[in-house]
């Protein structure tokens, strides 16, 4: 299980971003991501359960609710084994920064609230490289419910913990059930490291703060050169020219 | 604290309570008639009085068409498949496996987590890993291990199905073709599985006998195993296929094997040294 304990050795740098849903994590990285690549980084960026493999089992999984935490956290695992091996590992192996939104401490802090083993989980997830760089965005439980449900969308059945049968309603269930994973991720904080953030600041202030942290850990990897900066700007009409897109 | 009835941490979520079946699992690498000899166990154990229900690898309601996609498209690797299986295999423990164990039913699995063992180490995952990731499973009552060599496959896969593309390791580039691919994938298979069953005590029997005589030490030895545990099953009477007397093939057989098991061992001991030296 050394893996997850130690610096890995590739060339690249791995950051990660957690945090519970409504915590403002996936805004904070955008806007990083944004920020590295203007600065000329070459970025690669994942996201948790997005494999096109696995994602359809999740899905019809879910649907039919057909899911024992143990399945959950498998297939989960199975998503990120896939992502890991053809999506995070080469850019890493090659020199470039690799962005994920959410790691294996969201099935760390998921999967255990479910009710598996902490024990089994480190060790189904020990084929990960430890993150430079992991940022948790903490937030209380009912700023992220206010953020949620006044935005966007709707709580998502298994966010809201429903399949656990909490409790019936799906504002109480996400309440109980995501203040069980705050309280595990707080321990996570201290075991791996997790740089926290307030995620109740101001968007910008966490923004400056993330680019510092970041700032500390990309220090060996070098941006595209001027020039080959310029060549992709020079490139681009001469190709539209040809008809090319 | 840790529950012996599970390989590892178990499934501390969930309610087992009394476990009144017996699991029951038959392995061994392909094509040595596992699915033949557990449907004839089927008929016997109900007559002997016995609920039977019976589970096979990678048939799960929720994976069995993502397994199946995967394979298609030719894209898996070793971390991926072995963690599918997994889901798979914990899709069925839980669904399919444990309920049926709590009503007192005895559970017959084709394959079981060893299947994942030896494939999983083949395909190059860390054997340390691919074990710990099951420590959900239950541990078995009783492991029956059909037993062939790469000799008596051969003609079994040519006369059946024919030599398929998973079953000869052709995702491994194991050779230049797919007969070449298919001995070197299952020799190796074969060697994992019987390794494994030293270090789990599996109960080994010989499956380059005939079906007849396969499905006798079945009972006989499932028979026993319930006998002791349950004191239902009656005396059985051999069946009429059953060899009474010593035949030649009685007395050549076990030299026979024998003379396999040392061949096996000269060879790997000749990988060992042929990649020592390169």
């Amino acid at each position: 299980m050394a893996g997850l304990y130690q610096r890995h050795p590739y060339p690249g740098k791995l950051i990660v971003v957690e945090g519970i849903d409504g915590s403002g994590k996936s805004t904070q990285l955008h806007l990083m991501h944004r920020w590295l690549e203007a600065s000329g980084y070459r970025v690669f960026f994942t996201e948790w359960n997005s494999s096109d493999l696995v994602r359809r089992a999740i899905r019809r999984g879910k649907k039919k609710d057909l899911l024992t935490p143990t399945t959950f956290s498998l297939l989960h695992a199975a998503d990120f084994a896939d992502r890991l091996i053809y999506q995070i590992m080469p850019p890493l192996k090659g020199g470039m920064i690799v962005l994920a939104d959410r790691y294996v401490y969201t099935a760390f802090a998921r999967d255990v609230a479910r009710g598996v083993d902490p024990r089994w989980v480190r060790e189904v997830y020990s084929i990960a490289p430890r993150p430079d760089l992991a940022l948790y965005f903490r937030v209380p439980i009912e700023t992220a419910l206010e953020r949620i449900l006044s935005g966007r969308q709707k709580l998502s059945y298994h966010e809201a913990g429903m399949d656990l049968r909490l409790a019936p309603e799906a504002r109480e269930s996400f309440r109980i059930f995501q203040s069980r994973i705050l309280d595990i991720y707080d321990e996570l904080t201290r075991e791996f490291d997790l740089k926290v953030i307030e995620a109740t600041r101001e968007i910008d202030d966490q923004q400056r703060l993330v680019r510092q942290l970041v700032t500390q850990v990309i220090g060996g990897v070098a941006p595209r050169k001027p020039y080959e900066r310029q060549s992709l700007l020079r490139l681009r009409p001469a190709l539209q020219k040809n008809g090319q897109p | 604290m840790k529950d012996s009835r599970f390989y590892g941490y178990g499934l501390p979520y969930k309610k087992t309570g009394n476990l009144k079946g017996s699991l029951i699992v038959i392995e061994g690498t392909d094509h040595v008639g596992r699915s033949t000899q557990i449907e004839q166990l089927k008929p016997w154990l109900e007559v002997e009085g016995y609920g039977v229900v019976s589970t096979r690898w990678t048939r799960s309601a929720l994976l069995y068409e993502t397994i199946s996609d995967a394979k298609a498209g030719n894209r898996l690797n070793a971390s991926t498949f072995a963690l599918l299986y997994a889901a798979d295999f914990a899709d069925r423990l839980e669904n399919e496996i444990i309920p049926a164990l709590q009503a007192g039913l005895v559970v017959v699995a084709d394959r079981y987590m060893y299947t994942a063992f030896a494939r999983n180490k083949l395909m190059g995952a860390d054997p340390t890993w691919s074990r710990s990731m099951f420590g959900f499973a239950l541990v078995p009552d009783l492991v029956l291990y059909l037993k062939v060599d790469l000799g008596s496959l051969i003609p079994r896969a040519l006369e059946g199905k024919g030599m398929d593309y998973w079953e000869s390791g052709m995702h491994q580039a194991y050779g230049a073709d797919i007969f070449e691919s298919f001995c070197n994938y299952q020799r190796r298979l074969i060697r994992e599985f019987n390794a494994l069953a030293k270090e789990f005590n599996f109960f080994t029997i010989d499956a380059k006998k005939s079906p007849e005589t396969i499905q006798r030490k079945l009972r006989e030895h499932i028979g026993g195993f319930l006998r002791d545990h349950k004191g239902v099953v009656k005396e059985q009477p051999a069946p009429q296929t059953a060899v009474a007397v010593v035949t030649p093939e009685a007395v050549v057989a076990p030299l026979a094997d024998l003379a396999a098991e040392v061949a096996d061992e000269v060879e790997a001991a000749e990988l060992i040294v042929a990649e020592a030296s390169k």
